[in-house]
């Protein structure tokens, strides 16, 4: 669509946002919007998409040519104006901290983003069938993992997670699950989500529970035990509770899941999270 | 009796009435404002009294049964977003802010609107860190709210009309107001926000009755001035130090206390060589002049964004000093001598990494692996501080400060970033650590005669609640998850929660009606009141 055209519309239809459906970025291919881009994307992006924007353990490498949500720059557009419900990308100006920014700052961080693109589609190197194989079989993931309406609660639900985490930090993940926890629950005004952390409990009747903490506050938590059986209890009725960042995961150490199984793994979650 | 002697008894009867009336809910004057503690069942301005204590004489609600309170009222406002605002509260009326700057007024007793009022705000304000407000202040028969597009305005305290409405600077700049303005005399004192944007900040004052700006203080000195000489080049035009907490007032030297932010860009220094004053200073002020009578900077050239704003508490000890002390985002606890500025102590109050000395005067200063990189390296505390606005409290009966920390450290990063008026004006951004321990949040009980920290109670997450003393030997805060929790002061042991089902970014107050004492807090975009069953 033509700016004019947009223009015109704006006077027929008083729609101000049909201009931002312009398909074409007003600034592409500037190499001054571009450098001005970097920096927003620094202050802005930079948090969850990784410095350079190769993704990082919340948002995904944006220098990937597919992405999953946006292909135009229209669309990269609306994303960053208004984010994407239901997942972490928050809209412009509502992360609560930093400044919203202009059109043209965002316009600035798509020529930025353009210019650090890949241009070849990226080629996983492992077997998503045989990955799918293995995470339903014997590496055992969906005993805790579910994926696409299969599997267990235990862990975190890991559907979307090959659209929106890169390779290198899920292999992390699977190599050192305690490095760093993965997010749970997130309430709609909590700074922090909830983390998979692992929750040990002596109840009043002497009662030992092991399991993944669902939600806590100073004075109750929400947990899950292995069985999946959901416990909620008041922590001063409790005879002990002790929290703990070691992981329920077991290690897969590359003795126990190969290189090339876990980029198999990989690969089968990328192309389930890429759908 | 005749007719006329009849009709003239009643009218002084009437009189009498009103007279009476008028003292129930008469204007709050200047000496009320002064004499705030003759009055507990009130709450005044937006740290109770002048003092910034935030501490409330009354003793209703205490230790042995502080675990039978209960919800009196909530009142919803309809707002988006998490309230930062403190109520005031006047002769049974309680009013308040909520975000997009609205203000309404409360029936104190039943959380019943009297009132609401919202600005119209234009559609391209960029306001930073949320379209908040943080309270109002009230002198004689008005209140007054500054806006997130720099207008100061005065309301009709009894029916929220506008009697007047300035605009004190350029919104499209940058420049806001999210703070709770401070009546001193006849003068409404406000301070600008917009240090993201490259300000250059400002504390006002501005006639109360008909809005006419007596003064100004610039917190960036211009060409002639002192201090200019602290900023690189031109750098003072964008040097930020904005004013956006509210500061505190000494009825008996007539000096305003008042804190100031950030040098711009937060979190790049090259191209501002220099001190940069007065940004991250505490400014004492001549009310009536505006006029500089001593000033103390915490972070000198600041480059992590540790504003220096938060609440500056006036401490009189009983050996006679006349103290004020201030919980800096920087990390370290500092008491300073109000009457001379003179730095009494500093000791830090959580996890920090960027100073390993101190200056001649006894502050801290950084140590050379503290700048931010390019590539972005830790520093403890991180960007949002030990704390930030979340307003402490002094209790005179334990004589602790206590105040909400928080450990967390960040990967500062800089770069260079042209100015552009209206533009975000970071020098690039600081990230949470991965690598670092998990974010840990406090309350912390502090001696201000030691800095010693006395007790601590740890949040499940961090939290931005602010804090009150009662004389009831109680604590009361909120946090992340959304508890209002009561705990001991002299102890920390909880005492009582209640789940509000909102995250807690404003600090608790109390007041009384019909001699009953009543504990509020604004939690997620509500209002809520406790009291006794």
């Amino acid at each position: 669509m033509s700016r004019r055209w947009c223009a015109g519309m704006i006077v027929l239809l008083v729609v101000g946002d049909v201009c931002r459906a312009d398909d074409r970025n007003p600034l592409a291919g500037d190499p001054k919007a571009a450098k001005a881009g970097e920096y927003e994307f620094r202050i802005n992006c930079a948090l969850c998409h990784g410095l350079g924007a190769h993704g990082g353990g919340r948002g995904p490498d944006l220098t990937r040519a597919q992405k999953k949500h946006v292909h135009s720059d229209a669309e990269m557009f609306q994303v960053i104006s208004n984010g994407i419900p239901g997942t972490a990308m928050p809209a412009n100006g509502t992360n609560g901290q930093g400044v919203g920014m202009t059109d043209e700052e965002i316009w600035q961080i798509i020529a930025y983003i353009r210019s650090v693109e890949v241009k070849a589609p990226s080629k996983s190197a492992g077997s998503a069938a045989h990955g799918k194989e293995l995470f339903y079989g014997d590496a055992n993931c969906s005993l805790c993992h579910m994926v696409e309406g299969k599997g267990g609660r235990v862990g975190p639900e890991l559907t979307s997670v090959g659209g929106s985490r890169t390779p290198e930090s899920i292999v992390d993940s699977v190599r050192n699950p305690s490095r760093r926890l993965a997010w749970g629950l997130k309430e709609a005004t909590k700074e922090f989500p909830q983390e998979y952390e692992t929750i040990t409990v002596v109840t009043a009747d002497g009662m030992q529970i092991k399991g993944v903490a669902l939600n806590e506050d100073s004075f109750s938590v929400q947990m899950m035990d292995a069985n999946e059986k959901i416990y909620l209890l008041e922590k001063d009725k409790l005879r002990s509770f002790k929290k703990s960042r070691q992981s329920l995961m077991p290690i897969y150490s590359p003795d126990v899941l190969s290189d090339k199984d876990l980029e198999d793994i990989v690969a089968f979650l990328i192309s389930v999270g890429a759908k | 009796m005749t007719a006329r002697r009849i009709l003239t008894t009643l009218w002084m009867g009437c009189l009498a009435c009103a007279l009476l009336a008028s003292e129930t809910h008469g204007q709050v004057t200047f000496d009320r404002l002064v004499n705030s503690q003759k009055e507990p069942q009130n709450w005044l301005t937006y740290s109770g009294d002048y003092s910034g204590r935030r501490f409330s004489s009354l003793d209703q609600i205490k230790v042995t049964n502080a675990h039978t309170l209960v919800a009196k009222w909530v009142y919803q406002t309809g707002a988006t977003g998490n309230l930062e605002t403190t109520p005031l509260v006047v002769d049974g009326i309680l009013y308040a802010t909520a975000q997009d700057d609205r203000a309404f007024a409360l029936d104190a007793r039943t959380g019943r609107p009297i009132w609401m009022y919202q600005h119209q705000l234009p559609g391209d304000i960029r306001p930073c860190c949320g379209r908040v407000n943080r309270g109002l202040a009230i002198l004689g028969d008005k209140v007054f709210l500054g806006t997130l597009d720099a207008h100061v305005i005065a309301l009709d305290a009894k029916t929220g009309n506008v009697i007047w409405d300035v605009v004190a600077a350029e919104y499209q700049k940058g420049y806001s107001f999210t703070v709770a303005p401070l009546a001193v005399k006849d003068l409404m004192v406000i301070g600008v926000s917009g240090g993201e944007y490259g300000v250059r900040g400002f504390v006002d004052a501005y006639d109360a009755a008909t809005g006419a700006r007596k003064w100004r203080f610039y917190t960036v000195p211009g060409p002639g001035e002192p201090g200019h000489d602290t900023w690189e080049g031109g750098s003072w035009k964008t040097g930020g130090a904005p004013a956006w907490n509210t500061g505190t007032y000494d009825a008996v030297t007539n000096q305003i206390f008042w804190p100031t932010g950030n040098p711009a860009p937060s979190n790049r220094g090259e191209g501002r060589a220099g001190d940069n004053l007065y940004s991250n200073t505490l400014l004492a002020l001549n009310a009536d002049t505006g006029k500089l009578n001593w000033f103390f900077q915490f972070t000198k050239h600041d480059e992590h964004d540790w504003d220096a704003t938060q609440v500056p508490v006036m401490i009189d000890l009983s050996d006679g000093k006349r103290l004020i002390a201030q919980a800096n985002r920087n990390g370290f606890f500092y008491v300073i001598d109000r009457t001379t500025g003179k730095l009494i102590l500093a000791n830090a109050y959580g996890k920090t990494t960027w100073s390993d000395a101190k200056d001649e005067e006894g502050r801290p200063v950084a140590n050379q692996h503290a700048s931010p990189t390019l590539e972005g390296h830790t520093i403890c505390p991180g960007a949002l501080g030990t704390t930030n606005f979340m307003a402490p409290t002094f209790d005179p009966q334990t004589a602790l400060f206590y105040v909400t920390a928080r450990d967390q450290c960040d990967i500062f990063s800089t770069a260079l970033q042209p100015y552009e008026a209206g533009h975000a004006y970071y020098g690039s951004a600081y990230f949470p650590s991965d690598e670092a321990e998990p974010y840990r949040g406090f309350l912390k009980a502090i001696d201000p005669a030691t800095g010693e920290i006395k007790w601590k109670f740890e949040h499940t997450s961090p939290t931005w609640s602010g804090v009150l003393s009662t004389a009831g030997s109680l604590v009361f805060t909120g946090d992340a998850e959304g508890n209002f929790i009561a705990l001991n002061a002299a102890s920390g042991k909880t005492l009582w929660h209640f789940q509000m089902g909102g995250a807690v970014y404003a600090a608790p107050m109390a007041f009384a009606v019909d001699g009953k004492e009543f504990v509020a807090i604004a939690a997620g975009s509500a209002v809520y009141a406790f009291g006794l069953p």
